[in-house]
Formats: C-alpha cells, sequence, structure tokens
C-alpha cells in the first residue's frame, strides 16, 4: 500500500472536519462515561459497604450448599458410655425406623467399623480406642485418659481439638470421636427417599418387588388397591410433598397464563382508543396512555401485596395483580404497534363505506393480530419466569413454597427439585411460545411475500 | 401511468379458485372458532382452579372488596407527606404506625434523609449495579455467542447454555442462596439480579451481534486485525448504541426486580412496603406507593426518553 505524505493526511482532515475535528465533549464522552460509571461503582462500594461484608461473608457454606443439592447425608451415633455400643439415628433419618444398614458392621470381637467409603474410609471403634482409616493412612485415637489422644503424628486431615478429634474426608463425610460417643456423617449422591417415604408400606423395596406388589401382590392396606396405595404415597410423600409442590407448580402456571390473557382481553379494546391515528379523540387517547403508565408504573409487587391483602394469599391474588400490570404493559405495546401499522387497506375498506367497527375488522385486524398474539406470547413467558418471584410475597404459585424451603437452610435438595421442576416448565414454554412466534412470524413473512409479488 | 378497469368475466377458473377460498377460509374459520374455544375452556377451568385454590374466594370477597381500601385512607391526609419526609405528626401514640422521625437518616448535623428516600436509594443501587454487572458480562459473552463473530464454535455453545440458565434460574434461588453467604439484605438481591441479567442481557445483545454488517469485520479482517482488534474497531461501534438502549430498557425491568426481590428479604422499599400493606399503616403505605410510583415513572420516562435518543424509534418495537 502507497503511504501518504503529509500534505495528504491534512487535506483529508480539512475535508473531514466532522471526523476529525469533534468538539471536546464528543471526543471525550465515552471517557467521561467510563469515569462516571467508575466513580458510581466507588460510590456503591461505600453505601452498601460492600468490602466488610464480603469479609464477614461465608464463602466456605458456597460448596456444602450446592453439595447438599445433590445428596444427602446419614448421621448415625454410637454412645460409649452404655453398658453396650448401640448406633442411634436420628428421628425422621432417611433410613426409616428399622435402620440396618451394610455399612455399620459389628464385628465378632464386639467392636463397631463403620464404612464411609469402602475400607479405604472406614472407622473402627470399641470402648477403649478408636482407629480412623482414610488416604491411606491409619491413626489410632485412645479414649482412655478420659480425653481422645490421637497415637503418633497428626496428619492434616484430621483435627485434634481438646476434646473432640474430627477426620474430614472430603464429600463422602467426617468422623468425630469423644471420649464417650463417636458420630459418623456419610454422605450419598442423589435424592433420599424421592419416590416412598419411610412410613410407607413400599419403602425400602426394590424396584422390581414394587412393581410386581402393585401388579399382583395382596392388597398391603385392605379396601385399597395397591396401585392407588402407591399413587397415594408418591403424591403425599412426607419429605418431598410432590403433590403439594406440583399443585403450586400448577398455580404458578395457572397464574401467568390467567393474567397474560386476561390483561390481553382488556387491553385489546382499550388499545385502540388509544392509538393516536385510530382513537376518536386525542384526549381520550392521551387518557388512555397515562392509564396504561399508571397500571405499568404501580409494580407488580405492589398490586400482589394489596390483591393479597383483598383476597387472600392464594393465585387468585396472584393472577390479579399479574392481570393488572398487563393491562398497562399489553395496552402500551398494542397501541404502540396499531400506531405503526400501514393506513393504506383502512383507506380501502373505508372507500367502500364501511363503517368504523368495519374499518377496524378488515382493515387493521389482519395487520396487527399477529403482532398482537406474539407480543401476548411473549408477556406470558416472562410473566411466567416471574410469577415465580410474585409468589414468594404471598401471591399464590411455587414461590412461597420455595423461600420458606430455602430459609431454613437445611432443605436445599427440595430447593433444587423444585428449581429443576421451574427450569422444565420454562423451558417448555419458552418453546412453546418460540414455536408460535415462528409460526406467526412466517404467516406476516407469507403475507409480506405475497403483497410484493403482488406488487 | 394509464388505468385500466376491466371487468372481471366468470369462467370456470374463477369459480374454481371462489371455491377454493371458500373452502380455505371455512377452514380455516373452524380452526379459530377451535383455537378460541379451547382458550375460553383452559381460562375458565384456571380461574376456576385458581378461585379454588385461594385462601379466600372470588365472589365472597368481591362485595368486601373495597372495605380493605378503608384502612389505606389516612384520617389526615398530610400524614402521607409527613411519613414521606419523616416529619413528626401530631397523631404519634406511640405506636410503629406514626413514628415517622425514627427513621431518618442523619447525614450532616440536623440534616437528614428521610428512611424511605434511603430505601429507595438503595432499591434503585441495587438495580443500577446489577444492570452493571449484566452489561459487563453480557457484552463479551455476547460477542463469544454469536454465530458469525465466535472465536469457536464450542466454545458458543458452551456460552450460549450458560446464559440460558442464568436467565431461566430463578432470581429469587440465587437470592436465597447469597443469603445464606453474605447474610440477608441489598448484597444477596444484587448477586441474583446481576446473574440474571447477565443472561438476559446477553441474549438480547448477540441476537443484535447476529445481524450486523460483516462488511466492516471483513476490512479488518483483510489487513490482519485479531478477534479482539475486529470485534472492538469493527463491531462494537455498529452495535453499542443497541446495546445501550437494551441495557436503559433492563435497568426499568431491575429497578422493578429489585423492589420484589426486597420484599422477600433482599432490603431496600420492598420490605418496608410488604410490612407496611401487611400491618395496615394507610398513610405509610401510601408514602411508599407515591414514592415507588414517582421513582419509577421518572425512571421510564427518562430512559425512554434517552432511548429515543440513542436509537430512534425502533426501540419500542419488541425486542423478539
Amino acid at each position: 500500500m502507497a503511504s501518504m505524505t503529509a500534505a495528504e493526511i491534512q487535506s483529508i482532515e480539512e475535508r473531514y472536519p466532522q471526523v476529525f475535528r469533534r468538539p471536546l465533549y464528543k471526543r471525550f464522552s465515552p471517557l467521561f462515561l467510563f469515569a462516571g460509571i467508575l466513580l458510581y461503582l466507588v460510590y456503591v462500594l461505600w453505601f452498601f459497604n460492600l468490602p466488610q461484608v464480603l469479609r464477614e461473608s461465608h464463602w466456605e457454606r458456597l460448596p456444602l450448599f450446592l453439595t447438599q443439592w445433590i445428596s444427602y447425608d446419614l448421621q448415625p451415633e454410637f454412645r460409649l458410655d452404655q453398658p453396650e455400643i448401640t448406633p442411634k439415628y436420628p428421628r425422621f433419618s432417611a433410613l426409616g425406623e428399622n435402620p440396618n444398614p451394610d455399612w455399620v458392621i459389628k464385628n465378632p470381637d464386639g467392636t463397631y467399623t463403620i464404612l464411609i467409603d469402602g475400607p479405604a474410609k472406614s472407622v473402627t471403634f470399641d470402648k477403649t480406642q478408636a482407629t480412623i482409616t482414610a488416604n491411606g493412612q491409619t491413626i489410632p485415637v485412645l479414649l482412655t485418659s478420659g480425653k481422645p489422644v490421637v497415637q503418633g503424628p497428626v496428619p492434616d486431615w484430621v483435627t485434634a481439638h481438646d476434646d473432640e478429634v474430627v477426620a474430614k474426608m472430603g464429600f463422602v463425610g467426617e468422623v468425630r470421636v469423644t471420649v464417650d460417643r463417636v458420630k459418623v456423617r456419610k454422605r450419598f449422591l442423589g435424592w433420599a427417599n424421592f419416590v416412598f417415604d419411610t412410613r410407607s408400606p413400599f419403602f425400602g423395596k426394590p424396584a422390581g418387588e414394587v412393581i410386581s406388589l402393585i401388579m399382583s401382590g395382596p392388597e398391603l392396606k385392605p379396601g385399597t388397591s395397591n396401585l392407588a396405595l402407591a399413587g397415594d404415597n408418591i403424591w403425599n410423600n412426607a419429605q418431598w410433598q410432590h403433590g403439594d409442590v406440583w399443585t403450586k407448580l400448577l398455580q404458578t402456571i395457572v397464574m401467568a397464563f390467567l393474567g397474560t390473557l386476561l390483561g390481553g382481553i382488556v387491553a385489546f379494546p382499550l388499545a385502540f382508543f388509544a392509538a393516536r391515528n385510530i382513537t376518536p379523540s386525542g384526549v381520550l387517547s392521551q387518557v388512555l396512555k397515562r392509564f396504561f403508565d399508571f397500571m405499568r408504573s404501580v409494580d407488580m409487587l405492589i398490586w400482589a401485596l394489596f390483591f393479597t391483602r383483598a383476597f387472600g394469599p392464594g393465585p387468585l391474588a396472584g393472577s390479579a395483580a399479574i392481570f393488572f400490570t398487563e393491562v398497562g404493559t399489553l395496552g402500551k405495546t398494542y397501541s404502540e404497534a396499531l400506531e405503526n401499522i400501514d393506513d393504506k387497506p383502512r383507506e380501502g375498506v373505508l372507500s367502500t363505506g364501511a363503517n368504523g367497527l368495519l374499518v377496524q375488522r378488515y382493515g387493521v385486524m389482519p395487520e396487527v393480530i399477529p403482532v398482537f398474539i406474539s407480543q401476548t406470547l411473549y408477556q406470558w413467558e416472562s410473566n411466567t419466569r416471574g410469577a415465580t418471584i410474585i409468589g414468594a410475597v404471598g401471591a399464590g404459585g411455587i414461590g412461597l413454597k420455595l423461600w420458606e424451603a430455602m430459609r431454613t437452610n437445611s432443605n436445599w435438595a427440595n430447593v433444587f427439585y423444585m428449581v429443576l421442576l421451574i427450569l422444565l416448565v420454562v423451558f417448555i414454554f419458552d418453546n412453546i411460545s418460540n414455536f408460535l412466534r415462528r409460526r406467526l412470524s412466517r404467516t406476516i413473512h407469507d403475507y409480506n411475500r405475497i403483497q410484493a409479488q403482488q406488487g | 401511468m394509464t388505468l385500466s378497469v376491466t371487468a372481471p368475466t366468470p369462467s370456470g377458473t374463477t369459480h374454481e379458485m371462489a371455491d377454493a377460498w371458500r373452502r380455505q377460509t371455512s377452514l380455516r374459520r373452524v380452526y379459530t372458532v377451535l383455537g378460541v374455544g379451547l382458550l375460553l375452556a383452559a381460562m375458565v377451568a384456571s380461574m376456576w382452579f385458581a378461585d379454588e385454590a385461594n385462601a379466600g374466594h372470588f365472589f365472597d370477597r368481591l362485595p368486601h372488596i373495597f372495605d380493605f381500601l378503608s384502612w389505606l385512607i389516612p384520617k389526615d391526609w398530610n400524614d402521607v407527606w409527613r411519613a414521606l419526609f419523616d416529619v413528626a405528626s401530631p397523631h404519634d401514640t406511640g405506636t410503629q404506625e406514626f413514628n415517622f422521625p425514627l427513621g431518618r437518616v442523619y447525614v450532616w448535623g440536623d440534616f437528614y434523609i428521610p428512611e424511605y428516600f434511603e430505601l429507595m436509594l438503595t432499591t434503585v443501587n441495587v438495580a443500577l449495579v446489577s444492570t452493571v454487572i449484566g452489561f459487563v458480562f453480557a457484552v463479551p459473552f455476547s460477542f463469544i455467542a454469536a454465530r458469525n463473530l465466535t472465536p469457536h464454535p464450542l466454545l458458543r455453545l458452551v456460552v450460549k447454555r450458560f446464559m440460558e440458565l442464568l436467565r431461566a434460574f430463578p432470581e429469587i434461588v440465587i437470592a436465597g442462596l447469597f443469603a445464606a453467604i453474605v447474610s440477608i439484605g441489598p448484597i444477596a438481591a444484587m448477586i441474583a439480579i446481576g446473574l440474571h441479567s447477565i443472561g438476559a442481557l446477553g441474549k438480547l445483545f448477540y441476537e443484535i451481534n447476529e445481524n450486523i454488517d460483516m462488511r466492516a469485520e471483513e476490512g479488518l479482517r483483510a489487513v490482519g486485525a485479531n478477534w479482539f482488534e475486529r470485534v472492538r474497531f469493527a463491531d462494537l461501534p455498529q452495535v453499542l448504541p443497541n446495546f445501550m438502549s437494551y441495557t436503559l430498557l433492563r435497568v426499568e425491568i431491575n429497578v422493578r426486580a429489585s423492589t420484589i426481590i426486597g420484599a422477600v428479604g433482599g432490603g431496600g422499599i420492598g420490605e418496608e412496603l410488604k410490612l407496611s400493606i401487611s400491618r395496615g399503616f394507610g398513610a405509610k403505605t401510601l408514602a411508599l406507593v407515591l414514592l415507588l410510583f414517582t421513582t419509577i415513572f421518572i425512571i421510564d420516562q427518562f430512559s425512554a426518553w434517552l432511548r429515543r435518543k440513542l436509537v430512534g424509534e425502533q426501540a419500542f418495537l419488541m425486542s423478539t
């Protein structure tokens, strides 16, 4: 490429002053914007007291919570100060009323062996000594001197406190040894008792046996068929509450559907009166547009709180809240779509002597209906996501259940179950709405193509 | 140009065409009626279901719908602005309903920010910061996820799925998770809304990116520019006005989201509003609603004005 002389460069500069000699504020405006945002972030750092909050936060809980989403643990306890060592399981443990897991072994010599991850990670103990095995090492802990004493060097996965020796074995669990008891926490991947809870007569039976019981077994509960009993047990599973969760999920879906549909039905006629080019009176148009703004700006939250007070908590309040917000949103988008239409079909219909209503029906509606439906579907989709949050303030649906499960900080597996269901619902509804909108846009596209062909 | 009008001469083919048209429209009419009927049936069933599941039923509560509004009407309308500006009320009897001056946030001597303005500021700050978070991450992600600009198709798939997950994941769960980590309050809300914004903005951004004019990009490629240089000098200038427009739209959405997350424990004005409504404090509720409504209205109008300046009327067309 030929290089330019200084004179040529200068002449280019003089010919395009709007590019090379822009006013100072324009040239540096991105920089100012950037500096402004940085300054704002510094201010926010101070406003939210961010450094201190982050210092005091418990990031070590994050992996713990996340593992709890997909796993559960069992915590048997062994009292050593009783005449005979017996395993004790917490009430309502995932093992049911008569726990006899194969990883708790009573040896012939009276000692107990707990396999936390096979024999490689295990603990064997009697009243005088506990032997912890993990990571290829075997650590004996003496219990006779009034406090637990680790024999030999203490590896880094064992912590020797004054009255307690803690051996952490990673994901699979941990062992805590004191003089009078041994506590084991063993973690399993998966969800415990997802199908049948511990009270169910089907609990603990392998899948094949359950199926054969349902097909041809004797009635486990006189008077009800085994199929009905199994269904009832699953639906009313005490730990997972499938029935309640699914009902609440349906409520959330219904809230979004009902709110959006009713909003569309009410906004549809109003939009014609609000559209500048169709309205019979400019004042009416302005009033309606301000009304739409009002409905939108009084947030969905405010509507939800008001209707929760008016109707009591439940999906009715949520539907009403979405309905009121949606009248505003859809009214606004509908009237904007109406203002962007091509006026020629209207004029054509009008020239045939059709009355006002017929002009709208045949001159306007064919053009806007696909756009209306597409926008309504879009809102429906976004309300399906939004209805979850609205529920948490009491407006019905799965939101409240989700929030309550989270607040206890112990039910993360249930939370994850609900999250998966919500994700599934959002995914399905996104695809339905996308599919319908694609079909619609194809209709619009075809229409435009035919129009173009005909000139 | 001459216009010639020829009278249609009825012939066999026109009759066939008319019949075909009639058949088509009658079939379509059947489908339309069927579709609308199904929709109405679903609506009625939904109404019945929602009514059954609700604590109070629609027709039982309808006559009393305005009863509940009676607590909302304050005895003294002046209490509304007193609540808004934390001025002592003559009705103060020591209850929480009229303890307006207690919430004052003193900044300098006797100068204070009224409590509700401080809370509103928290909510708006949460919305703004989460939008900044969303923007900062969504811009690079959107260039990776755009089919025409991606450095590697596999990377594109990963980033796209990741953004989809962020978008679909319920905000309330992220907020709840982080509430347990960084303590309940605005920071958890900020993280939740910020993560959601990354997904939401990223999707809109990469759809813009896929529609850009590729000639500038090809020009830079021809002179040997690498991926960053191409994105910076060829693609970003084209899409930045649209990006800004969508970001402003996101600010509007995030202010609402941060109010709602606030109501379930994220702090800010949402929490106060929820408490005030559930306890039936008329003056306080009206003051809060007034403040929230005005703020959202101002932000909406300002953002609409800015967007119109940035990209013209097309800012108001729907994104999808």
